[in-house]
């Protein structure tokens, strides 16, 4: 959405989507494809790199003692950042996170925390005074569209093959990180009436708006972001959360169970 | 959102909520335009235990220049927490989650603001919460866009907000502090009077039926906070509006 787009592609786009086409062929609610490759990063506890079509997001989990929230004395403690770093994208400066890379990391750690996918009370090591921090990095390397699915699903794959290094710490054996729930983040977006599943970057640039659905397994919906300078209408959304919640299942079923 | 010791807290006593409302009632509400005199327009807004205050500079030149737009004006807006809003002591200045609601915010209110009438410039909106007990976003965008109004702006439409929630299995709208810390899920919204949503969030848990429930109840709490800000601006401009329409009565 802030990436600058030509009149003439603009058109070219919009008069495809008067014909019900998307620029690389694809229906409305179609992804990319989709790899997943776990396990990238042989000093990170877990990891995972995610390519939807051709953008690509690279997640580290890392993990070391830590002190509890006070409000929360035995729970393990997440904390999730982005670095939109300037490789990825030639709309990406360097310097501290801006609102967009705050927003992406945020809505990630929404669809981790709200889906209550990380056990934290077994990430307890000793009450009130030690807990095992996770650090959730997303690090964006190419910005080909949509690199929020893309994180949030690097994320929770990259959870899924982490292993807590508790020998490390001399805190016993290392034992995989007890997952709950697998959160998927589904977005579309909204351009004149069309609404249309995982943008590529030009679609996106186009768009006013973006809604991002996020899902637990048993298909609640766990997490929602609106964005962009656009209007929804209530229909729109609902249209939105029954595609989203379909779609999250098929990526599921197909990359991260088993 | 934190989920801790939720049996300990029972949401409902005889069918009413921990402060006395039904499931489906907004917290009383005061908004007062024009409360600062520098500003360009201005709102105070107290919804239930929030005290929020927003101000308007502009259509005012753009700095640093390199941000401004050659064919609309850009909106800037800053949510910021007083220290002394909370609890416990809020570090002063920005933080990660104000970066996110000034985005979503901002975002709420443009669609409805009319950018290309003043090129080159910019709208600046500030909201500062002086009290916070739950839905401070939702105060704040309600203030913004009558602060919007009143400052001159032109729009589209007015833009109200209000949220639903999930507390003991029930949707309950415009959740105070203790159902949105122990509640099941929260869902802020904001629309424009004829439906159009221009903010949605959710986190929580909710299933699809639940959703639709819950933004069915925020957006009939969002159109009864749009007659408050609607009466709240006539108050204060109506007696322009009602010497017109006593000048058409002699005519």
């Amino acid at each position: 959405m802030s990436s600058v787009i030509s009149e003439i592609r603009k058109d070219f786009i919009y008069n495809l989507l008067l014909k019900g086409e998307r620029v690389d062929g694809r229906t409305f609610d179609q992804y990319r494809e989709i790899s997943i490759e776990r396990d990238v990063i042989r000093k990170a506890e877990g990891s995972a790199l995610v390519k939807l079509g051709s953008s690509q997001v690279l997640v580290g989990i890392k993990m070391q003692p830590g002190e509890p929230f006070q409000d929360t004395p035995n729970r393990g403690v997440i904390i999730t950042n982005a670095e939109l770093v300037p490789l990825a994208s030639p709309n990406f400066e360097p310097g501290p996170p801006n609102e967009v890379g705050i927003e992406l990391a945020r809505v990630v750690d929404r669809g981790v925390r709200e889906s209550k996918a990380v056990d934290l009370e077994a990430l307890c090591i000793v009450p009130g005074k030690q807990v095992w921090i996770i650090f959730i990095d997303v690090h964006i390397l190419d910005d080909c569209g949509n690199i929020l699915d893309a994180a949030s699903l690097g994320a929770i794959a990259a959870l899924l093959s982490t292993k807590v290094p508790a020998s490390r710490f001399g805190l016993g054996e290392d034992y995989m990180l007890p997952i709950n729930d697998i959160p998927v983040a589904t977005t579309a977006i909204e351009f004149s009436d069309v609404l249309m599943f995982d943008p590529g970057v030009d679609e996106e640039s186009i768009a006013n708006t973006k809604l991002t659905v996020i899902t637990t397994a048993k298909g609640e919906i766990c997490g929602m972001q609106k964005s962009g300078k656009g209007l929804l209408k209530p229909e729109q959304i609902y249209r939105i959360v029954d595609i989203a919640c379909e779609k999250a299942r098929e990526i599921r079923e197909k990359f991260l169970e088993a | 959102m934190i989920a801790m010791d939720k049996s300990d807290i029972s949401f409902f006593k005889d069918g009413l909520r921990l402060d006395g409302r039904r499931a489906d009632q907004l917290r009383p509400i005061r908004i007062e335009v024009g409360v600062l005199a520098r500003a360009d327009g201005s709102c105070y807004i107290e919804m239930g235990g929030n005290k929020v205050i927003a101000a308007v500079y502009g259509p005012r030149e753009v700095h640093p220049r390199h941000l401004q737009e050659v064919t609309r004006a850009i909106v800037r807006y800053r949510y910021n927490m007083a220290s002394f809003s909370v609890e416990e002591r809020k570090r002063p200045g920005p933080d990660r989650r104000s970066y996110e609601l000034s985005k979503v915010s901002r975002e709420a209110l443009e669609p409805v603001i009319m950018t290309s009438y003043f090129p080159r410039s910019v709208i600046d909106v500030f909201v500062e919460v002086l009290q916070a007990d739950a839905g401070t976003r939702t105060a704040g965008i309600n203030a913004a866009a009558v602060a919007l109004a009143d400052a001159g702006i032109p729009m589209k439409s007015m833009i109200s907000s209000c949220a639903a929630g999930k507390v003991a299995d029930t949707i309950v709208l415009d959740p105070m502090k203790e159902e949105d810390n122990f509640g099941q899920a929260d869902l802020p919204i904001a629309m424009t009077p004829g439906g159009d949503i221009t903010l949605m969030q959710m986190d929580g848990g909710l299933s699809p039926d639940e959703f639709h429930q819950a933004v069915e109840m925020a957006m009939k709490g969002a159109r009864d906070i749009y007659e408050m800000q609607r009466a709240a601006l006539v108050e204060k401009y109506g007696k322009l509006e009602a010497s017109t329409i006593e000048v058409k009565a002699c005519e």
